[in-house]
């Protein structure tokens, strides 16, 4: 039997050399005559260690990593003979990194050939929307919201409301559209998605689609992702050849299908009705709400518009039951979110887990702190929106409300760590930069308050009338808080409120620490 | 190593605009997907093309030029002969991305968002690649590269200058 090696081709793999592994190993197998497979797989989202190979053996995937070209030779010598190597991590499914995670949305992922359909059901996939379409619509909707599951994309609205007021919709069409465009820094997780099992996110909103009523659906990608792109169309092809898509899916009675459209590097559009609007062909500018997407939404229809996380985690709701979803997490935050770990961190990665880990064992514990060495300072939990937490917040649990009640969000479960070199007034002013150059105007609050409060700060960066500058950003973070049309102006106040707040003393420097210095 | 990424692209030329556009005009909402299209054929979206894709839409000039200048993606005219994207999104910022972002500037005598006089090179910021766990990271005509440090930085300037 052939040997069979398991390569990424994530995109962050690919980054750090994938490819050129995968290569490597092709040409080393060759020269000694020895006949290998080569799977190119999602990854399993131990960054620090990728590119991350493993090798099938009686005993399981051996991983190795990270490896690099020098290294090719030397691990593929010890996984012919099954000896030691520095770079050897064991059993991939026994690194306590991974082994400490409850997978449930990315059960497969780094694990299976995402380009395959038959690798997709040979490990379990398909098994909800087999249910589902046995189910009907009535009681899938009864098991989503019994689940609890909660939008995934950020602002955790309840998704089995936002699917019923579809399915009692009437309309002569309604759609199902998959927000794909995680602009947020510090999130991946979408993207990672994508590309190692795009098949699970098909599943998703096919299982959507028979329970409200419609029967086509668009996945929205951002530009940034071409990696993304190209595996989700690959599988809608795939999906269609299998019977998975298109009329009388599997021989039921229910037609669904599925189109990639590709933003435009627009941040803005990741605002539900802002990617409408671009999905209509026209400027993203955010539509007033109501009327709710779900009364009137794409193309002015009945819509269900939900992030690819939310979509994710459908397929395990409908095969293994509610109750066995609702029974991870704390509060009102019930199932497993996938948190992303990045910046300047030692173990970065996806970690997924059931909602209640506290902050600090986040970054401290699972992520080992900074790469450089150097103490933590600052984390920005939930994107560029998202408030920054110093290490006096480190018990906040990973819950909606924990969050919400320290001012901060947890978004799309993305957190950037800063060590002690990290300037707050800096990150601050970008914050605001950042609103300038993706608000899509519509409102002023956004358009206007994000532009002055770039002038604001510099001019508290440049020393001048500090408290009086200092007042007045506050008070139009409030204006923006509570007069922007959308969450773009509405929670850019929440990094800059974060900053001054937890991190005053780099806005108002210290006169006995100045005079002391002279 | 991986070949050098060329991309090569059409001179602009109606007759092949008006097939690009027909091509796409059917599907609804179609026009990102045109400009994209028309974009991935010339390298950029030639003004003379706006009144040709507003007039298969049955939409004004105005609403395509409004929608054209909306999105950072679109180009007015041709880049660069390789583009170099860096990261400046806050992963990035925290493993370093400014410096580096200050150093491939210097080497290249332009500020981020411009092309080399010479048209060999465009600099330009992007918002996030999702490599955020392995940052810094850019884009090099297409192909990515994450854990930056000056070593790296330097030799991708040298690989877009060539």
């Amino acid at each position: 039997m052939n040997m069979r090696i398991f390569i990424p081709r994530d995109a962050a793999a690919v980054a750090v050399g994938a490819d050129e592994i995968a290569t490597a190993f092709e040409q080393v197998a060759t020269k000694r005559g020895l006949p290998v497979e080569i799977i190119r797989t999602g990854s399993r989202g131990l960054c620090w260690l990728e590119p991350m190979v493993e090798v099938a053996t009686p005993k399981g995937r051996v991983a190795y990593g990270p490896v690099s070209a020098e290294d090719v030779a030397s691990v593929f010598g010890s996984m012919t003979s099954n000896g030691p190597h520095p770079l050897q991590l064991g059993v991939a499914d026994e690194i306590p990194w991974l082994k400490r995670q409850t997978r449930l949305t990315f059960a497969r992922c780094g694990v299976i050939d995402p380009r395959s359909h038959g690798d997709y059901r040979a490990h379990g996939g398909y098994k909800g929307l087999e249910r589902a379409l046995w189910l009907g619509s009535d009681a899938i909707l009864t098991e989503v919201t019994a689940s609890g599951l909660r939008g995934r994309g950020g602002a955790g609205f309840p998704t089995g409301i936002k699917w019923k007021t579809v399915a009692q919709a009437k309309a002569d069409r309604k759609f199902i559209v998959c927000n794909a465009d995680e602009g947020d820094s510090g999130t991946f997780a979408d993207r990672m998605i994508m590309e190692g099992d795009p098949f699970l996110v098909i599943e998703g909103m096919t299982i959507a689609g028979i329970t409200v009523g419609a029967t086509k659906g668009y996945i929205y990608i951002r530009s940034e992702y071409p990696h993304a792109v190209e595996a989700m169309n690959a599988a809608i092809v795939a999906a269609r050849r299998g019977g998975y898509l298109g009329d009388k899916i599997v021989g039921s009675t229910y037609s669904f299908d599925l189109e990639v459209r590709v933003g435009a590097g627009a941040y803005v559009c990741g605002e539900e009705t802002s990617l409408l609007e671009s999905l209509e062909g026209r400027r993203g500018l955010v539509r007033a709400k109501p009327p709710l997407p779900a009364h009137h939404g794409l193309f002015g229809k009945p819509t269900v518009i939900n992030n690819v996380l939310s979509f994710a985690a459908i397929p395990f709701i409908l095969a293994e039951g509610a109750k066995a979803y609702a029974d991870f997490g704390m509060g009102r935050s019930r199932g497993t979110m996938p948190i992303q770990l990045a910046g300047n961190i030692r173990q970065g990665g996806l970690f997924e887990t059931a909602f209640g880990v506290t902050l600090g064992e986040l970054v401290d514990d699972i992520g080992g702190g900074t790469f450089t060495g150097r103490p933590v300072r600052a984390v920005q939990v939930g994107g560029p929106l998202g408030a920054y937490f110093p290490r006096a917040l480190f018990d906040t649990p990973f819950d909606y409300e924990a969050f919400a009640a320290r001012e901060g969000l947890i978004g799309h479960g993305g957190i950037v760590v800063f060590d002690d070199s990290v300037d707050m007034r800096r990150q601050a002013r970008f914050a605001m930069e950042f609103c300038t150059i993706e608000s899509c105007g519509k409102c002023t609050p956004c358009r206007i308050g994000s532009t002055r409060g770039v002038e604001t700060i510099e001019k508290i960066i440049n020393g001048e009338r500090v408290s009086e500058n200092l007042a007045l950003v506050e008070d139009l973070c409030n204006t923006m808080k509570f007069g922007s049309l959308c969450a773009l102006g509405g929670f850019t106040p929440y990094p800059v409120l974060s900053a001054l707040k937890h991190f005053r003393e780099d806005f108002v420097p210290a006169p006995t620490k100045l005079q002391a210095a002279e | 190593m991986t070949a050098v990424y060329e991309p090569s692209y059409e001179p602009w030329n109606e007759t092949r605009g008006a097939e690009i556009i027909a091509e796409h005009a059917k599907q609804e909402g179609a026009t990102l997907v045109i400009l994209h299209a028309l974009q991935e054929a010339f390298g950029y979206v030639p003004e003379a093309a706006i009144p040709m894709v507003a007039q298969a839409l049955n939409l004004s000039r105005a609403e395509v030029h409004g929608v054209f200048t909306f999105y950072h993606d679109f180009r007015h005219k041709p880049a660069g002969r390789h583009v170099l994207k860096l990261c400046r999104a806050e992963a990035c910022q925290a493993a370093g991305g400014d410096a580096l972002a200050a150093r491939a500037e210097a080497k290249l005598g332009v500020l981020l968002g411009n092309t080399t006089a010479d048209d060999r090179v465009t600099l330009e910021p992007i918002y996030c690649l999702g490599l955020c766990a392995t940052a810094p990271s850019a884009m090099l005509d297409g192909r990515l590269v994450g854990r930056l440090d000056e070593k790296r930085i330097d030799a991708l300037v040298a690989e877009a200058q060539r």
